[in-house]
């Protein structure tokens, strides 16, 4: 460990490199996690099946490939099927949870999510995929700061797609429903929103997310049926870490995570990259406790 | 009250069974048994290893079977579908052997198959000769029954190391200077790989410089990989099944990790070539056998020519699981005519004291039951193709080290 810090001290320049492709994978994982928060505050639902969306999307982009169409074209493809996917998911099982408390919401859609992985498992083997968008590196500083292209082009779609989400909250009918809906169901409900559509949206717009970030994992990382997990987890701790509704911080977490995470992997060994996102998730928690309680001090 | 009458007339059932049955080496057929995976998530290469034991049987029945004492019987296996699952496994083991009397067991796919076997074989001291399990820890547990026709898992890369050390002139360095980096998964199989490699490189003096263990989720090497770019090893080995592999070569390739030598496990099966081309060049991949290694033997002739009838039969080149599975078949061949009778122990000790060689490489099982006479070969990719360069004495072509840049 000590010898991993001292190259970092030595080639500074290995530091940006690590932290420059921990931001881009950052986008990623704040992409999914934004859209775990859209769930999460409008319907009070916490979506583990989340990876799986994200593994679904990939496999859309390798299909493509399969078959000589530019993968590319699989992040919106991914995502318009997995809207459909997400929609009728919301109208077999997930509306009958919508109102339930968060354990029941849990467990339902950690079955969605097992059923999906055995389902990706028959259909498309348990041998790793990936697409190939044909895409090179840049390199920087003497090749010591390689950037993939694709994982530039992932982040700046994640960046679009982001932008466009907001707006499309903000400014839509749908959007501004949406907003009421995840303010007040029942008041709502009074003021004519059709609230069960707004659900079946919203769940199915967290789906599409997920669907485009995985036809981009597909292309810059490799998918397998029983990756998903892991996004998941990160979906849930950027979350956590942000709270519901404050996209800033989703955002810096999401980009903040990615990049502390593979400077993690660098110093402590990569098999104590994923153990370190939930140090860092209870470090965050304990800290936060702490800052609570020193607030409740002072109203007294 | 029903139940309990029904539960009570299975068992009684179970215990006269072993009894009445013993059919299956009547008249003249040996029958063989074997659970195999012909359904589930091992489906594809259960099917090699079906394919590969019927082949045998086919060839060695072609060529007038198999004379125990003086007779001549000929061969058949009784097979049942595991499911993928172990206990289920395990349970086909107990009916193959309880129920339908055999005496002579084949292997099912994989280490963890074998695993779940393997306790109930030993129990009835019924030997097993099996080709697909290749985990070190199927031989230290004192096991009597068992033998295995393939390399064990701490042999996989051996080679590698041995490779870099006859080229280390090339590299400019004495083997004692060269830097390994090391990225294995933290699971039993490449953890085995792990300690071979470690033996042997002690044994040249030479040094790991990064020594990361991958964990089973992970997608991303990007941490390892930019300490092999800081370091510059001379050696890079990764074993992670197809998705350490796929990972690795995409991003060694994106991130333009420049290193001498790259090798890996399981590059066929994350089809390294067909996926990432160009990147993929100059690899070197553990294989158990290639068609193209200079083993041959009587019943199949040389290793070419069973790839080329195993071709015309099913209408794709041999994997090596098929191969090592009809390896095990002629083992068992060999050993029922040496043991001159059809008494499961003497074939037990028959098996033991095996010493052949096959289209699949020599085969020599020492106390453990493990086959310590055939090496790993190392396949390197070279213009797009596999091409087998260690071990030294069987290779097709020289390896190609270090690598050129890319």
């Amino acid at each position: 460990m000590l010898d991993n810090i001292q190259i970092l001290v030595q080639a500074p320049v290995i530091t940006l490199d690590l932290v420059l492709n921990g931001l881009l994978i950052g986008a990623i994982f704040a992409l999914a996690a934004y859209g775990m928060a859209l769930v999460w505050g409008v319907m009070n639902i916490i979506n583990i099946t989340q990876g799986e969306f994200v593994i679904l999307g990939g496999y859309v982009a390798v299909v493509m490939g399969m078959y000589g169409l530019p993968p590319l074209l699989g992040v919106p493809v991914a995502a318009i099927l997995l809207f459909v996917l997400g929609w009728a998911l919301y109208h077999t099982v997930i509306f009958r949870i919508v109102d339930r408390d968060l354990f029941t919401s849990v467990l339902a859609t950690f079955g969605i999510s097992i059923v999906l992985q055995q389902l990706m498992n028959t259909v498309f083997g348990g041998d790793v995929q990936i697409a190939d968008a044909g895409l090179g590196t840049v390199l920087l500083m003497d090749g010591l700061v390689a950037l993939a292209e694709i994982k530039l082009l992932a982040f700046a779609l994640a960046a679009v797609l982001g932008a466009t989400l907001v707006v499309f909250l903000k400014r839509s009918r749908l959007g501004q429903a949406i907003r009421a809906t995840a303010q007040n169901a029942r008041a709502a409900r009074v003021l004519g929103i059709d609230t069960d559509r707004v659900y079946a949206a919203t769940y199915g717009l967290n789906a599409a997310i997920c669907g485009a970030c995985g036809a981009l994992v597909a292309m810059a990382y490799t998918i397998h049926p029983y990756l998903g997990l892991p996004y998941t987890i990160r979906s849930f701790m950027i979350v956590v870490v942000a709270g519901l509704g404050n996209l800033a911080g989703v955002i810096i977490a999401g980009l903040g995570l990615g990049a502390a995470e593979n400077v993690a992997g660098f110093v402590l060994g990569t098999q104590f990259q994923l153990a370190f996102v939930f140090l860092l998730l209870v470090v965050v928690l304990v800290w936060r406790n702490w800052r609570l309680a020193r607030r409740r001090e002072y109203l007294k | 009250m029903l139940h309990h009458s029904k539960l009570a007339m299975t068992a009684l059932a179970a215990v006269s069974l072993p009894v009445t049955v013993a059919y299956a080496q009547s008249g003249d057929t040996i029958t063989l048994g074997a659970a195999v995976s012909l359904t589930g998530k091992y489906t594809t290469n259960g099917e090699h290893t079906q394919r590969g034991y019927d082949l045998a049987v086919d060839k060695i029945n072609g060529a007038g079977g198999v004379t125990v004492g003086d007779k001549a019987y000929t061969l058949e296996i009784k097979y049942y579908d595991d499911e993928s699952t172990p206990a289920r496994g395990a349970e086909l083991a107990e009916r193959l052997i309880q129920q339908d009397g055999i005496e002579f067991m084949l292997g099912p796919y994989s280490s963890g198959m074998t695993k779940a076997i393997a306790p109930v074989t030993e129990e009835h001291k019924v030997p097993m000769v099996e080709a697909n399990g290749a985990s070190r820890s199927l031989f230290t547990n004192g096991w009597e029954y068992i033998f295995a026709t393939l390399s064990t898992s701490e042999q996989y890369l051996r080679g590698a190391i041995t490779l870099v050390a006859e080229h280390a002139e090339e590299l400019g360095k004495e083997p004692g200077e060269i830097k390994v980096a090391m990225a294995f998964e933290n699971d039993p199989f490449s953890q085995d790989v792990r300690a071979g490699v470690l033996d042997d490189m002690k044994e040249y003096g030479m040094e790991a410089v990064i020594d990361d263990q991958l964990p089973r989720e992970l997608n991303d090497m990007t941490a390892t990989l930019t300490k092999v770019k800081a370091l510059e090893p001379d050696l890079l080995i990764v074993s992670g099944h197809s998705k350490g592999a796929a990972t690795a070569i995409r991003q060694i390739s994106e991130m333009q990790v420049n290193v001498s030598v790259l090798a890996m496990t399981h590059c066929d099966s994350a089809d390294i070539i067909g996926k990432f081309d160009e990147a993929a060049e100059y690899t070197l991949c553990a294989t158990q056998w290639a068609p193209t290694l200079s083993y041959s033997d009587d019943l199949f002739g040389s290793a070419a020519e069973f790839a080329a009838l195993f071709e015309e039969t099913y209408g794709y080149a041999p994997p090596y699981q098929a191969a090592e599975s009809a390896a095990a078949v002629q083992v068992y061949a060999d050993a029922l005519e040496r043991a001159g009778e059809l008494d499961s122990q003497k074939v037990r000790d028959a098996l033991s004291s095996t010493d052949m060689m096959t289209f699949y490489g020599p085969i020599d099982f020492d106390e453990t039951g493990k086959n310590v006479a055939k090496p790993m070969a190392l396949y390197q990719v070279l213009d797009g193709e596999y091409k087998v360069v260690s071990p030294s004495d069987f290779a097709e072509t020289d390896a190609v080290v270090p690598r050129p840049a890319m």
